[in-house]
């Protein structure tokens, strides 16, 4: 699948917001932070603004972005229709939250419930999100049980790093947070792995030969393409990329994204001052890098079924 | 709209398409190009046509693929269209409401009203049926041409989709799939019918024929064999020859 820009902005930024809210909810209610004016402003600002942005760029990629509300209308069927209703339902809660904290100082009794609120709906937006991909059988990579909690699971690691590093900017010692964190993180990659090992080796779901119904006559393959230069289908879908690139992404990708944030949120959790601050922030480059280069893989390593017509011999 | 129809109609109007007659001449992709780049989802946009690279928007390609090998090698020829499945994803996975599946008759359309260009259906489709217009910004695909198969102004007999209407070899045709007992439907039990990527359980309704056993396992398909011809006098050298042939000038 083409690796559009503004689907992994989305995907990448408002996930990561969705988890850091989830953090600040949790940082919340365990008392870990009391709700100070600063490190809320600047968190809700970060957050939600992550959030807004991915939203907007989701939007930059349609035909007739004027039209996008007519999205939130078939959430009985279409899990981008979902994704989008708990997207803005999200926002009432989450604002709610934001004002308990910035306007009232509290972050108790019923202002904490609606935290957590939010924080459920966060987390239903992100598995919306996984959804979307995980339903297309049309894609067969990406129709597997570990797509969405891969989906949630990036969102809680990098929204985890992201809220311990705001935390350690306004002068928290990271401590536990950064061990919990780096367990996210590991947890996440994990999974990961384990997508790429089922990718690398699930038997096909459809061949060349069940595509044409050919098949009792022999091996099928294409002789000539119904078009002379690339159609729609061939450049949305036909993104193809080397084994060997991938192998070297993937590479990349674990390193920046896995290896340098636990080592660094393990250090960080044993340090203070300045010398954890800048482990969680090397921590939050790794991953930020990381995650992108992973969800620029998720789109360029999928295959399509509709390539199986234009030379592909399985998927 | 987006959910498909709670109560559908027995009615499942769909093509035949027989790949042991098309020879591949696209004449079904040309014609239907033709029409509707004038009908209900007009135009159908060409970028840069007459660049090295154009781009343009068509509901029915033909692709050619080799099956087999050696003597037992086949090329078909194989045209593709939406298949206007019975349980089609690009309906359910579309956010507006846009992509519906009509419940009368079970063709499958685009609102191009409502639509939001955001392609997710084209994702959905196994097939690669559906067609993103860049100069519209909405999505498009066979309409089964219901501005023709429904309109009184045309004489009856090309009430039909304009690739059925247009195949010089008679390898498309056009009818209820949903009747037992209509013309397609004994076509389709007759000669074995099938369905593309069964395992997507898009359920197709449009059928493909298989192309027959080669003719030489078949001798009685074959026409006789012409005898070597034989002049009737056989030319003559010498004199008597030049005679003939000046004769025969
Ligand atoms: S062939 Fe593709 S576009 Fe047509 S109905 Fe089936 S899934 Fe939808
Ligand atoms: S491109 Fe249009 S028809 Fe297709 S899913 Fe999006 S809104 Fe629906």
């Amino acid at each position: 699948m083409h690796p559009a820009y503004s689907v992994i902005f989305f995907t990448t930024a408002s996930s990561t917001g969705y988890g850091a809210l989830i953090w600040l909810v949790i940082l919340a209610g365990t008392g870990a932070t009391t709700p100070t004016f600063a490190f809320g402003a600047v968190t809700f600002v970060i957050a939600l603004g992550l959030i807004t942005a991915g939203l907007l760029s989701s939007t930059f990629h349609l035909g007739h972005p004027e039209r996008a509300w007519r999205a939130l209308s078939q959430w009985r069927s279409s899990w981008l229709s979902r994704e989008g209703v708990a997207a803005v339902v999200t926002y009432v809660p989450a604002l709610v939250f934001a004002a308990g904290w910035l306007l009232l100082g509290t972050v108790e009794g019923i202002w904490l419930w609606v935290g957590i609120l939010a924080a459920i709906l966060s987390a239903a937006t992100v598995a919306c999100t996984g959804m979307i991909y995980a339903s297309l059988r049309a894609i067969p990579r990406w129709s597997n049980p570990l797509v969405v909690p891969l989906y949630l699971g990036f969102s809680l690691s990098s929204g985890a790093i992201l809220m311990v590093t705001l935390a350690a900017i306004f002068g928290m010692t990271p401590g536990i947070w950064a061990w919990i964190a780096a367990a996210a993180t590991a947890l996440t990659w994990a999974m990961k792995k384990a997508y790429w090992r089922h990718i690398d080796t699930a038997a096909p779901t459809a061949t060349a030969e069940s595509a044409t119904g050919l098949g009792e006559i022999g091996k099928v393959r294409l002789l000539e393409s119904p078009n002379s230069s690339a159609n729609y289908i061939m450049r949305e879908m036909g993104y193809g990329i080397a084994r060997k690139h991938a192998a070297r992404l993937r590479t990349i990708s674990m390193v920046t994204g896995a290896l340098v944030p636990i080592v660094a949120l393990v250090l960080a959790g044993f340090l203070g001052g300045m010398p954890a601050l800048a482990a969680v922030v090397l921590a939050l480059l790794g991953t930020a890098i990381g995650v992108l280069v992973e969800r620029w893989l998720f789109f360029a390593e999928a295959q399509h079924s509709a390539m199986l017509y234009y030379g592909a011999s399985d998927v | 709209m987006t959910s498909l129809p709670a109560n559908p109609g027995t009615k499942k109007l769909g093509l035949v398409i027989d790949l042991d007659i098309c020879v591949g001449c696209h004449a079904c992709a040309v014609n239907c190009k033709e029409w509707n780049t004038g009908g209900h989802s007009a135009p159908l946009t060409d970028e840069n046509p007459y660049g090295a690279d154009p781009l343009g928007v068509w509901f029915n390609r033909v692709h050619t693929f080799e099956a087999g090998d050696g003597a037992d090698g086949r090329t078909v020829h194989f045209p593709r269209s939406c298949l206007h499945c019975e349980q089609p994803a690009c309906v359910t996975v579309c956010p507006t409401g846009a992509s519906y599946k009509r419940e009368t008759d079970g063709i499958v359309l685009v609102n191009a009203e409502t639509c939001i260009g955001c392609k997710l259906c084209s994702w959905a489709c196994p097939y690669g049926a559906r067609e993103y217009d860049h100069a519209d910004g909405v999505m498009k695909k066979c309409t089964l041409c219901i501005d023709r198969i429904e309109n009184q102004n045309l004489p009856e007999e090309d009430r039909v989709p304009a690739c059925v209407s247009t195949c010089p070899a008679s390898a498309r045709h056009f009818g209820d799939l949903g009747d037992p007992d209509s013309a397609v439907s004994r076509l389709v039990e007759e000669r074995d019918g099938y369905d593309l990527m069964p395992e997507m359980d898009m359920a197709p309704v449009n059928k493909y024929l298989p192309p027959r056993a080669p003719a030489r396992e078949n001798p009685a398909m074959q026409a006789p064999a012409l005898a070597p011809e034989t002049p009737e006098t056989e030319a003559e050298d010498g004199f008597l020859g030049w005679v003939d042939r000046m004769l025969s000038r």
